[in-house]
């Protein structure tokens, strides 16, 4: 049988003019506001508890939940952050969609702000997608000429400001502390917490930090109800060990036909793949992110794994993003994780030290070894010392970034240690780099496959 | 005391106040207000640190520890157009590596340096959340989707020229300035400019529509709400 689609924040995108207010209100655009109106902010809250709507940033906190932290009453203001600072390698969903559908994001964000009653609100979009700013601006600027922003919203009584910002190239301010630290005009550095940012926050207010697809994700659980969202998913009478709702799962590498998928929590990467063509022609499935380059590899023994939190994470790695970067057999995975790592140690922020000389020390490793310039003698400890520096780094950093770092080395060791040992007998990388591309034909090659 | 004329002081303080205003702490205007340094000067200059210092009421040296931790701010003087070209994993091995070696040798110059007609600074960039359209290069930060080494070239080759280009996704190519003010937070006009979507972005849905027509036929045509009863 084929797996479902469920195009929900991708049911307009294929609209002419999708990204403007009118064309999102003849698809049910702000229903979802009017319906929240009509409910207390706490029954709002409720009812996106009751729909078990996870986090789609990576971490997959209970947003309802993280919503229900914030202490009312209190004489400071309240605010909600959208992290729209897309970074993570591999991960590309919310960037489309904020370019073809920004409404239903402005729409979301009025309905959690009235929730969790916030004044203002700001979307941190990262700085290096200027058209996706501008589609932000306008539908901003729009939604304020219908009412749907500002003083007393649709007569609501309820006032909301929305502050469209745009950050200036760091992926460290992907992790929420930082880009709270950064949107105060700081560089961004995370944290220390407790205080988490519910109690301490944006100006040391409570706050609310939400990715952009789980709050995109809100506005149709107010058109359609809770039991419609998580009539979605994968089913457990343990709470913990299921996945409500649809999500967006963005197939990328080395496959026929790599784009944004928007289906239920569950799916299958084979599935997936049957679905979209498969990877490209002529080749094999290698190794795959199942949520970003900070989530473990996993290989093609995996390809049945459920992509829900639960699933991923009894296959040892992470639902991360959903990002699923797909290499084939002409890949070279040393040179991939070291890329990753030449990344991790450029953005780590320097502010703690595993981190920051971890990175640094994996680099110069990893480099050694890609080259092929590690003697027989010196492999072993230099496998070994990788291992060791991830020890240190994992779960010993400041925030998850150096976690994230490790995460292709140990996984790599993992299932691919005999690569590395090749490098070193071969004296540098046994892979053609050129076989890998796009535009490049494999030797002895006799289809087009791989050509664009 | 700065190195910007009276005219250009007093409308870069007036812009500067416009951005403060949106914010409930004064902090919060320093990013935007270094695009905006940006947006006048093509980098952040020293004066334009101080101006922000200044209008901030923080000292010059916080502004500088600010501009020199994110990428996007400029150091020196950058070309009518940044050309960048993801070289993360992704990227990289579908091509992004081969792209970048061939602009390197093409323009003679390397990562973070300027052509000596002042059109275009190279860079490699990290992971721009394109990866569906990879290897992907940006110009100004718009989309250049699905490149080759030989567009790469066609692409800096007509940049140098003047000749008009198009991103994939997005609005028609401004200056490196032009689009440093859309980014300080002043929108110019070009929001409805380019496709909702390129073609990966619309492979799930496509599949999904066609699912439905081959369900649906005689019945009801496809649901353009909701993909979901």
């Amino acid at each position: 049988m084929t797996a479902t689609l469920t195009p929900v924040l991708s049911r307009t995108w294929d609209q002419p003019r999708s990204w403007t207010r009118e064309v999102y209100e003849q698809h049910d655009g702000y229903a979802g506001l009017r319906a929240a109106l009509d409910k207390t902010p706490e029954e709002v809250t409720q009812l996106v508890k009751d729909s078990e709507l996870r986090g789609r940033g990576g971490a997959g906190f209970p947003t309802g939940m993280k919503w229900g932290f914030i202490p009312q009453g209190g004489d400071k203001p309240i605010y909600l952050v959208v992290n729209a600072d897309e970074s993570e390698p591999g991960t590309c969903k919310d960037v489309p969609f904020m370019m073809a559908n920004p409404h239903e994001l402005v729409e979301g964000v009025v309905i959690a702000s009235y929730a969790i009653r916030a004044a203002h609100a700001f979307i941190y979009v990262r700085g290096e997608v200027v058209h996706v700013l501008r589609r932000l601006q306008s539908a901003v600027a729009e939604a304020y000429e219908a009412g749907y922003l500002g003083k007393d919203v649709l007569g609501s009584g309820y006032d909301l400001e929305l502050t469209v910002h745009a950050g200036a190239g760091a992926y460290i301010c992907g992790e929420e502390t930082a880009l709270l630290d950064s949107l105060e005009g700081r560089r961004g550095q995370p944290r220390l917490r407790p205080p988490f940012p519910a109690v301490a926050g944006l100006y040391s207010s409570p706050t609310v930090i939400n990715n952009v697809e789980s709050i995109a994700s809100v506005p149709s659980i107010l058109r359609h109800g809770a039991e419609w969202f998580a009539a979605m998913g994968t089913h457990n009478d343990n709470p913990k060990l299921r996945s409500k709702g649809f999500t967006l799962y963005s197939l990328s590498g080395h496959v026929v036909r790599p784009g944004q998928y928007e289906a239920p929590l569950g799916i299958t990467l084979r599935e997936l793949l049957d679905l979209s063509g498969g990877v490209r022609e002529g080749h094999q499935l290698k190794f795959w992110t199942p949520g970003g380059s900070s989530t473990p590899l996993l290989t093609a023994e995996h390809l049945d794994v459920p992509l829900s939190y639960e699933g991923i994470a009894s296959a040892k790695s992470m639902l991360g993003t959903k990002a699923l970067q797909v290499f084939d057999e002409t890949t070279c995975v040393v040179r991939a994780v070291l890329r990753w790592t030449e990344f991790y140690a450029h953005e780590s922020c320097g502010k703690c030290t595993p981190c920051r000389e971890g990175t640094f020390w994996l680099v110069q490793i990893l480099r050694r070894l890609e080259s092929g310039k590690s003697t027989q003698a010196q492999l072993e400890e230099d496998l070994e010392k990788l291992l060791d520096i991830c020890d240190s780094i994992l779960g010993r950093s400041f925030c998850a970034l150096g976690d994230g770092a490790t995460a292709p080395i140990t996984s790599s060791l993992e299932f691919f240690r005999d690569e590395y040992v090749a490098h070193v007998e071969h004296g540098g990388c046994p892979f053609d780099p050129a076989a890998s591309t796009v535009f490049t034909e494999p030797a002895g090659s006799t289809t087009g496959a791989g050509a664009r | 005391m700065t190195g910007h004329s009276a005219d250009v002081r007093a409308r870069l303080e007036s812009e500067a106040r416009e951005i403060i205003a949106r914010y409930p702490r004064s902090g919060s205007a320093l990013l935007p207000m270094l695009h905006l340094m940006q947006a006048e000067e093509g980098y952040v200059s020293p004066h334009g640190i101080e101006l922000c210092a200044e209008l901030l009421d923080i000292t010059a040296a916080e502004v500088a520890a600010v501009a020199t931790f994110y990428t996007m701010y400029k150091r020196r003087p950058n070309g009518t157009y940044s050309v960048g070209v993801c070289t993360n994993t992704l990227c990289a091995v579908m091509g992004g590596d081969q792209i970048f070696a061939t602009l390197k040798e093409h323009l003679g110059i390397g990562h973070d340096e300027t052509t000596e007609d002042g059109a275009v600074t190279l860079e490699h960039l990290e992971c721009n959340a394109a990866c569906d359209y990879a290897p992907v290069m940006m110009v100004n930060w718009e989309f250049f989707d699905n490149q080759t080494p030989e567009s790469a070239v066609g692409l800096v080759d007509d940049l140098r020229s003047g000749t008009t280009v198009t991103p994939t996704r997005g609005a028609t190519l401004c200056t490196f300035k032009e689009v440093s003010r859309v980014l300080a937070g002043f929108p110019d006009g070009r929001a409805h400019e380019g496709p909702a979507a390129g073609p990966a972005t619309l492979a799930g849905l496509e599949i999904y529509r066609s699912q439905q027509e081959d369900a649906a036929k005689p019945a009801s045509p496809a649901s353009e709400k909701d993909g979901v009863k």
